[in-house]
């Protein structure tokens, strides 16, 4: 860290006038970050006349929740409507599953490749991260006609297996290149004393795996709830996530534009991964440098 | 008593060795499964006579010629020039400037830190719906431009099809920009102190300090800066359909709604795993040396 208070020469009134600048260009820039939940948050409690007479940044002069309750209850998702409720839930029905089942594998991967190393595990260990960059477009013609054949297709089964299988290889990378700094000494006095592989994960490994458990079921957590692509492509109508159901709201031309329900429905959809950064907000960011760069 | 316990041990480690194998063997199968598999799939289906349905019949170069003759296409990959230039370029310049700025002990870094980076937590689809709203000329930035008094004030870029690309480029800079800046803020923090007192002693300026010590001290997070914003924009596919829906007509399409538009709308299986292809080489052009580099340099230091 290099800093103005501690190697700056001009002292004074310069100082004073230069730290002012500096706290004015991070409170506009603060300003510009801010803007659109602020407007996403107004405008969902405003009444839709009021939108239409008043300006995007006017505060509401009577706060309402019809729009959220609205948003909530009776938004039309294509034909159906029923609100946005029971997509929020098909997230939910699709995203606890998906992020416990990969984040177990991944441990148990990480853990079998760093502490049981066989011959070809680094080979192995490259050939699973090389799923992490593959543009899913590569991948949506075949899924589609797998989960058809398997019979899961339009299902949240199906979404279930696709983000577990795409998500394996960030889950196998956090553990992996958590447990290569854990001592294998630990490891080989356990086996000396006749602990077997699975009795040592239990006892040992898992104990000690807290923080990037807790990276990685944020990381997945939020890959799959934000997920757009595999809901659109493999789930309709019932089925569909919440991010697919947003986008019919939305994007739908018929009727009246209610843009405060579309907010109402923008920031439900928001809420369960803003909450999970407010809450997390350091093992967040742990996840995605470790989850873009190489650890 | 040592030779039978040694093979005991030699049994019961062989076994642990094979339990090893047993556990990643899933995993590995999925993989091999579900990405290579699935990769000579699309391969296959893009040499193929496919078009609403797919059909393995050999067709040779035939789908790629006809993804090169259509003009959609070009549009896709010319807004994907555009559209990943500008990203890159404003994202790190914004990035390395908000930390360099947050790397000024200021007092509520915390909560600036947070605001400069909760975009990244939501969905490109929320992203979107609020972006849309904000840029539409009716009653976004527009209107409240004319409220205040400012009547000839004109921002339509959601509905022109010259600019609707750059509408795309500022909702999806405000969304990726704070997660730059972490990364810069990180290695910020891990310059060396005693280079910069050293300089410092020197009589180096600040600026002088940062541009000619730091910043290039840390080109390393450029370079995975620049490999991470690539690979999202090659992958941009929630944003422009929520933003614009590639509209207006096509005009602001990337190859990943070319791709998604071809396969579930236009029946035209074969060009889209074509155009799918294409996309593949240009992420593994990217990101293969990239990983070959880094793997590389890890072995080196450890």
């Amino acid at each position: 860290m290099a800093d103005l208070q501690t190697y700056g020469q001009d002292s004074g009134l310069k100082h004073t006038l230069l730290r002012g600048l500096l706290y004015l260009v991070l409170i506009l820039f603060s300003v510009y970050y801010l803007f659109p939940l602020f407007v996403m948050v107004t405008t969902s409690l405003k009444s839709l006349t009021e939108i239409r007479e008043g300006s995007l940044i006017s505060l509401p002069r009577v706060v309402t929740f019809d729009a959220w309750d609205y948003a909530w209850n009776q938004a039309c998702v294509g034909v159906e409507c029923s609100g946005i409720k029971t997509f929020f839930w098909n997230s939910v029905k699709m995203a606890i599953p998906a992020v416990l089942i990969s984040t177990i594998l991944g441990a148990l991967n990480g853990y079998a490749l760093t502490k049981f190393r066989f011959r070809g595990a680094n080979i192995i260990f490259a050939m699973l991260l090389f799923g992490c960059f593959v543009p899913f477009q590569v991948v949506l013609l075949p899924m589609s006609q797998t989960l058809g054949r398997l019979g899961i297709a339009n299902s949240t089964a199906g979404l279930v297996l696709v983000h577990v299988v795409y998500g394996l290889c960030f889950t196998t990378l956090f553990f992996r290149n958590y447990y290569v700094s854990i001592p294998d000494e630990l490891v080989k006095a356990a086996t000396i004393d006749g602990a077997g592989f699975f009795t040592i994960f239990w006892r040992i490994i898992l104990p000690i795996s807290g923080p990037i458990i807790v990276v990685s079921v944020i990381w997945q957590f939020t890959q799959i709830w934000n997920d757009f692509l595999f809901g659109a492509s493999f789930s309709s109508g019932d089925s569909a996530p919440m991010t697919v159901a947003l986008n019919n709201i939305v994007n739908t031309t018929t009727g009246v534009k209610q843009y405060n329900v579309d907010m109402a429905s923008a920031l439900l959809t928001g809420l369960p991964t803003l909450l999970v950064y407010i809450l997390a907000g350091k093992y967040f960011v742990r996840g995605l440098t470790a989850g873009s760069v190489k650890g | 008593m040592g030779a039978s316990s040694s093979t005991e041990s030699n049994l019961m480690a062989s076994l642990q060795r094979n339990l090893s194998k047993i556990v990643v063997a899933p995993s590995f199968a999925a993989s091999l499964f579900f990405v290579y598999g699935f990769i000579i799939w699309t391969a296959w289906m893009a040499f193929s006579k496919s078009r609403m349905m797919p059909v393995y019949d050999w067709a040779g170069l035939r789908q790629y010629e006809r993804l090169w003759q259509m003009e959609r296409w070009h549009v896709a990959i010319e807004n994907l020039l555009i559209f990943g230039g500008l990203f890159i370029v404003i994202c790190l310049v914004l990035g390395c400037l908000l930390a360099v700025l947050l790397d000024q002990r200021i007092r509520a870094e915390g909560v600036l830190r947070t605001v400069f980076l909760y975009p990244m937590a939501l969905s490109f689809i929320v992203t979107g719906t609020v972006w849309k709203w904000i840029l539409n000329p009716g009653l976004g930035l527009e209107k409240m431009m004319h409220d205040l008094g400012w009547a000839s004030f004109k921002f339509d870029w959601l509905v022109n099809s010259d600019f609707a690309i750059y509408t795309v480029v500022i909702a999806a800079v405000w969304q990726a920009s704070g997660f730059v800046m972490a990364m810069f803020l990180a290695a910020l923090r891990g310059v060396d102190q005693d280079i910069i007192r050293a300089a410092y002693m020197d009589g180096a300026s600040l600026p002088r300090i940062y541009f000619g010590i730091i910043i290039p001290s840390i080109r390393p997070v450029f370079l995975s800066a620049i490999v991470v914003l690539a690979h999202l924009a090659v992958k941009s596919f929630d944003l422009v359909i929520a933003l614009t829906g590639g509209g207006p007509g096509y005009s602001s399409d990337l190859p990943a709604t070319f791709m998604y538009t071809m396969a579930f709308q236009r029946n035209q299986l074969g060009v889209s795993a074509a155009s799918a292809m294409m996309m593949l080489a240009t992420v593994m052009a990217i990101i293969v040396p990239y990983l070959y580099s880094e793997l590389r340099g890890g072995k080196k230091n450890g």
